[in-house]
């Protein structure tokens, strides 16, 4: 049993119109999107933007209506309302993107920070301000802080206090939706560099989204390519950097600026040819509509988009 | 063979809060010359930006000290109505936010032509439609005659921040300064906007000034690059010495925060403390000093001035020459990030 287990998750949003309102088509913005995730493992989900990646996280914690498909976690079906239970709602938590429009900007950091804490357990004043100290303490800000208000805080810290609400109440999977992207390269590796310390302390699963291929790099164990909705290639970090297979996987990660300048005219050659591959065999990977096929394994982990043979 | 387009000397802008004026951009000195790039970097609150809108005069109610000199002729203090006619024409600037730098209520295709109206008034109207029809090939928009009659909101952003570089460089500018020009762009729509910026330098010649704060960005696209601190250039070399041979502490540091292209997972460094504030902004001594506390105090010059470390190559005060990273005191390589 997996500890995540997502089985051809769609979310199409509806678009309305005519003089009666009704739904004339819809967008699909997840179509069939399955993946496996493991205890303590960072999963990461890349893509474009409007390729589905945050729709995808989003179904998963149940802030967006399923269309069909499950998300099973620990076993259960989570998209059944009567299995949202309360110690659900608990294990499963979200980091988002913008550490400036995430956090209320009238609450102190207290109120913030103890407001999973005071849905979920009673605790008296004390205990309560005691936790919220130590989790303070945990991503590395001052217990005093909890008497400021989010604007005292720079990008970083603030993000680091989105992070403390995160994991007040002691979850097992984080969804981390573009957790740095906000935020400067020096800040971002102190988020980053946390973000690994509290999963290697507190024993995390991440569903960690982003576009920033270097990030995920860094950051993920297993990996997948999301395009318009659908999984164009899924492996390890090893499979999708060293040995990519989908014509638009090797596109996207042609078009990761080299930090050696000394590289630069084998990444322009580099980029053309993969470019003009692009171009020539785009039918070979892509159906009528544009889309991606369905998953084909080529090796134990690593799964790509391609057509049946035969 | 290089030939000088734009001397910047002791530049300060520095914006009024309350009673007394701060300095954002505090002696910036920096030249640049034609079919070449030069980058800048820095994290936000370094003043990159508010530099490059003292470039282009752009500030509303800042004190502009120092001077500008942009083909021999200083700049800095002109007044608008002079300063129009180099605006869009000789000089031009691509802005970070296509949506804000649009106006939402225009159709892109006179959004471009408008420059043209400006500064080639002998031009007929419809060799204008043509040469706007002709930009937005020139940046890779399909459909031009389509895209002439459409709205900003009807674009992607990477779309639109195209229609805004088609806007900067309608009159071919000898100086095309580009702030963040990518930074809200996807990777693959990054590469085919730098690849353009690239092309456009060698088919006018100009010179270029990119402003970001992706370190990766800078080391495709600059021929010489300037690291900026606290309204300081910190460091100023060309794009290999500064990739192999950092100095100041604050490039080093950097360059170490980048998670590592060759994939390590290891631990990034990180950078003690936070980017002062303007109000904050130490004014004496060197500026970095409060965020490598572990160096010693004596390392510091009084007032740091630029050094010549070798030709083309300048670096802020002389604590660079006793700088190490904490973690570091086994032998690891100095300079982290470009390996070998």
């Amino acid at each position: 049993m997996a500890f995540l287990e997502v089985k051809d998750l769609k979310v199409h949003f509806p678009i309305k119109g005519g003089i009666l309102n009704r739904t004339i088509d819809h967008v699909r913005a997840v179509d069939g999107v399955t993946f496996e995730v493991e205890q303590g493992k960072t999963y990461g989900l890349v893509g474009e933007s409007g390729s589905g990646k945050t729709t995808t996280g989003r179904a998963v914690i149940g802030l967006n209506h399923v269309t069909s498909g499950k998300v099973f976690y620990e076993g259960t079906d989570i998209t059944k309302k009567q299995s949202k239970t309360k110690a659900l709602r608990k294990d499963i938590q979200m980091i988002f993107q913008d550490p400036y429009s995430s956090l209320n900007p009238r609450k102190r950091v207290l109120d913030v920070i103890a407001e999973p804490l005071r849905n979920f357990e009673k605790l008296s004043k004390q205990e309560e301000k005691k936790r919220v100290q130590e989790l303070l303490e945990l991503v590395g800000l001052s217990p005093e802080a909890i008497v400021k208000y989010p604007h005292e805080f720079s990008g970083g810290q603030r993000q680091r206090i989105g992070v403390a609400r995160a994991i007040a109440l002691r979850p097992k999977l984080i969804i981390a939706d573009e957790p740095v992207s906000a935020l400067d390269v020096s800040v971002q590796a102190q988020v980053l560099n946390f973000m690994q310390d509290i999963q290697q302390e507190l024993g995390l699963t991440y569903l960690f989204i982003s576009h920033d291929l270097g990030i995920v790099k860094h950051m993920c164990d297993d990996i997948a390519i999301m395009y318009r909705g659908r999984y164009v290639e899924q492996g390890t970090r090893d499979d999708i950097f060293n040995n990519p297979q989908h014509i638009y996987t090797k596109r996207l990660v042609s078009a990761i600026p080299d930090i050696n300048p000394r590289n630069r005219e084998k990444q322009f050659h580099f980029r053309e040819e993969v470019q003009r591959e692009f171009e020539h065999s785009y039918d070979d990977y892509f159906d009528n509509e544009g889309l991606a096929y369905g998953l084909q394994p080529i090796s134990g982990s690593h799964y790509v988009a391609l057509p049946e043979k035969g | 063979m290089s030939e000088e387009l734009l001397e910047v000397k002791n530049l300060k802008t520095s914006f009024r809060i309350g009673e007394e004026h701060y300095a954002a951009v505090d002696d910036v000195t920096l030249t640049l010359n034609k079919n070449e790039v030069l980058g800048i970097v820095g994290e936000s609150g370094s003043g990159k930006s508010a530099f490059a809108f003292s470039l282009m005069g752009l500030h509303n109610r800042a004190k502009i000290e120092g001077n500008i000199n942009f083909k021999g002729e200083n700049i800095a203090n002109t007044a608008p109505g002079k300063l129009n006619k180099l605006r869009g024409d000789d000089m031009a600037m691509i802005f970070q936010d296509p949506l804000t730098a649009l106006n939402p209520l225009m159709e892109v295709g006179d959004q471009i032509a408008e420059t043209l109206i400006l500064h080639r008034s002998d031009m007929s109207q419809k060799d204008r439609k043509a040469r706007v029809i002709e930009l937005l090939n020139m940046v890779g928009i399909p459909y031009p005659e389509h895209v002439y009659g459409q709205f900003p909101h009807e674009l992607s952003g990477g779309m639109r921040q195209r229609v805004v570089i088609a806007i900067a460089i309608a009159n071919k500018p000898e100086l095309l300064i580009a702030d963040e020009p990518t930074t809200a762009l996807d990777v693959t729509i990054q590469a085919q906007i730098l690849d353009l910026i690239r092309n456009l330098k060698n088919d006018m010649n100009s010179g270029i000034i990119l402003i970001t704060h992706d370190l990766g960005v800078i080391a495709e696209m600059a021929d010489r690059v300037a690291v900026m601190y606290a309204g300081q250039i910190v460091e100023v070399s060309d794009v290999h010495t500064l990739f192999e041979n950092p100095l100041h502490p604050y490039t080093r540091s950097l360059l170490n925060s980048v998670p590592n292209a060759e994939g390590g997972q290891d631990k990034l460094h990180v950078i003690q403390g936070i980017v002062p504030s303007l109000k904050k902004l130490p004014r004496e001594g060197c500026r970095f000093a409060s965020r490598i506390p572990w160096v010693d105090a004596s390392a510091h010059e009084e007032n740091p001035v630029m050094h010549e470390i070798a030709p083309g190559h300048f670096v802020r005060c002389t604590c660079h020459s006793q700088f190490y990273f904490p973690d570091e005191s086994k032998e690891v390589q100095s300079n982290g990030v470009s390996g070998s």
